[in-house]
């Protein structure tokens, strides 16, 4: 479904050599799978998130969605940014910020929108939160306000730029469970980019890991857990702790590489 | 500012009031051309009272009215454009640069040969010179949105013309409100000084016209007359500011 091939992506800095963030990379997501991507700090993993979002232009390769080249942004994909406190518009409450995810569609009501923005609302636990302004928040209900606005907008595709980073533990946990739960009903496809190994595989169906720069896919790794997954029992399954040694043990090599 | 302190400025304002009135009963200045204040404030009363300085007041407001609006209108249209689109603003910096330089009294001679000395040429001189500081401030505001924001509203699927309306506007709605304030003081400056050029009506033509004929206190009445305008005007922008841009104070109080 959605398919990257030989991406190349360089940047020019405005002194020095050329930085090549991805050398080439190659993988594919299929239809409502849960996808992540680990990988060292600054191998790319942002720009590769723009380019398939098609924010960013890659120097060589390309990006297809149901087999169309993504030359702009597509109908359907929707990418949640690393920086998410800054995607959030600071002049909106959080309603009309969640309301934002459904504006530009033809065919709905203001009510109609308001009571969709005030359902996923609640689903990502900010209820009695809708008149707040953004920088009211604290940087977890900030996050969820960015989901909320991404999945009420239904997306066949989500990217996600390591939501979860800059969270405490137990938010981190919350969140992710109910991110699973959103994904499940709603059957989208995720492409989730993260540097915790643990959170990649408690969350994935397969995990690609990337090099350090230039990037490529170095490996696939399926995962083969049972869902609804357990915070506490998957964590313990002998496969869950077999697939994280050998991400950590790949990463490591190619953090030693830097 | 606190209730305290908007007190001890008014007994400071009286202060000088008393002075004044003390310097003209006792004849330590010149009684004609500096009269005591009650006098001033007498006149300035009559004026008031009689409705005479309102229908200037009224004319003049209506020029600063008409030009300002116009220029935001048209700056903040510009602004937009060459904050946000790096063509637009190579094909017009040198020109906006240019004409920037220029102090605004300056073409205020051009401006009678093509306008003549009616409304047009004063309504003019008012839109060139706040044109100005509103265009900058509206292109420096563009061109600091945070470009993930605006990134965020291309993923959303937003055709240019509604991400400008719905992010890039609002995202630099706190510096056009910088330049609009500029641009206010700016507005009442100009009306007074095209009123004094060539009019029969309005705010500046009134002092003029009293200072002219040597009705001394009504000058300074008019003047008295002018600054509480201004006050006014700028005590209405404050309140206006501070209800349209209170998520940008709460969002600069939080990032401190
Ligand atoms: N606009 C840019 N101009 C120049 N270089 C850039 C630009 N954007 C990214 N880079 C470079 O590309 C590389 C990859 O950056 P990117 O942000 O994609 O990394 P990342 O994998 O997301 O890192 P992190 O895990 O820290 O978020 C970095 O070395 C960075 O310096
Ligand atoms: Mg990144």
């Amino acid at each position: 479904m959605l398919e990257v091939r030989d991406l190349r992506k360089e940047f020019q800095p405005l002194s020095g050599q050329p930085v090549v963030a991805l050398g080439s990379v190659s993988f594919r997501v299929e239809a409502g799978q849960f996808v992540s991507i680990v990988g060292p700090s600054g191998c790319g993993k942002s720009t590769l998130l723009q380019c398939i979002a098609g924010l960013s232009r890659p120097t060589a390769g390309r990006v297809l969605l149901h087999g169309r080249e993504v030359t702009g942004p597509p109908e359907g994909l929707i990418l949640l940014f690393q920086e998410y406190n800054k995607s959030l518009m600071a002049w909106r409450s959080v309603l009309r910020n969640v309301r934002f995810g459904l504006e530009n569609r033809a065919g709905m009501g203001r009510a109609e929108m308001d009571a969709e923005a005030r359902r996923y609302i609640d689903l990502v636990g900010l209820k009695g939160f809708e008149a707040h302004y953004p920088w009211e928040l604290s940087g977890g209900m900030q996050q969820r306000v960015a989901i909320a606005r991404a999945l009420v907008r239904h997306p066949e595709v989500l990217l996600m730029d390591e939501p979860f980073g800059s969270l405490d533990a137990l938010t981190r946990i919350e969140l992710e469970d109910a991110l699973l739960r959103l994904w499940e009903s709603l059957r989208a496809t995720i492409l989730f980019v993260t540097h915790d190994i643990e959170e990649a595989v408690y969350l994935s169906d397969r995990v690609y890991v990337l090099s350090h720069r230039p990037s490529q896919v170095i490996e696939e790794i399926e995962v083969k857990l049972e869902r609804p997954r357990n915070q506490l029992t998957t964590r313990e399954d002998p496969r869950f702790i077999g697939a994280r040694h050998h991400i950590f043990e790949l990463i490591s090599k190619e953090m030693a590489k830097a | 500012m606190t209730r305290e302190s908007r007190w001890t400025g008014f007994g400071f304002l009286a202060l000088l009031v008393l002075l004044w009135e003390a310097a003209g009963q006792y004849g330590w200045v010149h009684k004609l051309f500096f009269p005591p204040a009650t006098k001033i404030l007498a006149s300035f009363l009559q004026i008031v009272v009689s409705g005479e300085v309102l229908g200037h007041v009224g004319v003049s407001l209506w020029r600063a009215g008409l030009g300002y609006a116009l220029a935001a209108l048209v700056a903040i249209t510009l602004g937009v454009l060459m904050g946000y689109w790096r063509p637009v603003y190579e094909a017009f910096e040198v020109v906006v640069e240019l004409l920037r330089a220029l102090p605004p009294p300056a073409i205020i001679p051009v401006a009678i040969v093509f306008l003549g000395i009616g409304d047009q040429m004063k309504v003019f001189i008012i839109l060139f010179s706040c044109a100005f500081p509103i265009l900058v401030n509206t292109m420096d505001g563009v061109r600091s949105v945070d470009p993930v924001l605006i990134r965020t509203a291309r993923t959303f699927g937003l055709a240019q013309a509604s991400l400008v309306w719905k992010v890039v506007l609002p995202a630099a709605s706190p510096f056009i409100m910088t330049g609009l304030r500029i641009a206010l003081a700016i507005a009442l400056i100009l009306v007074v000084i095209s009123e004094m050029v060539g009019a029969t009506s309005g705010i500046g033509y009134f002092i003029l016209d009293s200072q002219r004929s040597f009705r001394i206190p009504q000058m300074y009445a008019g003047m008295l007359v002018l600054a509480l305008l201004g006050y006014g005007l700028n005590r209405c922008f404050l309140l206006l500011d501070a209800r349209l841009m209170a998520w940008h104070k709460g969002l600069t109080a939080r990032q401190r």
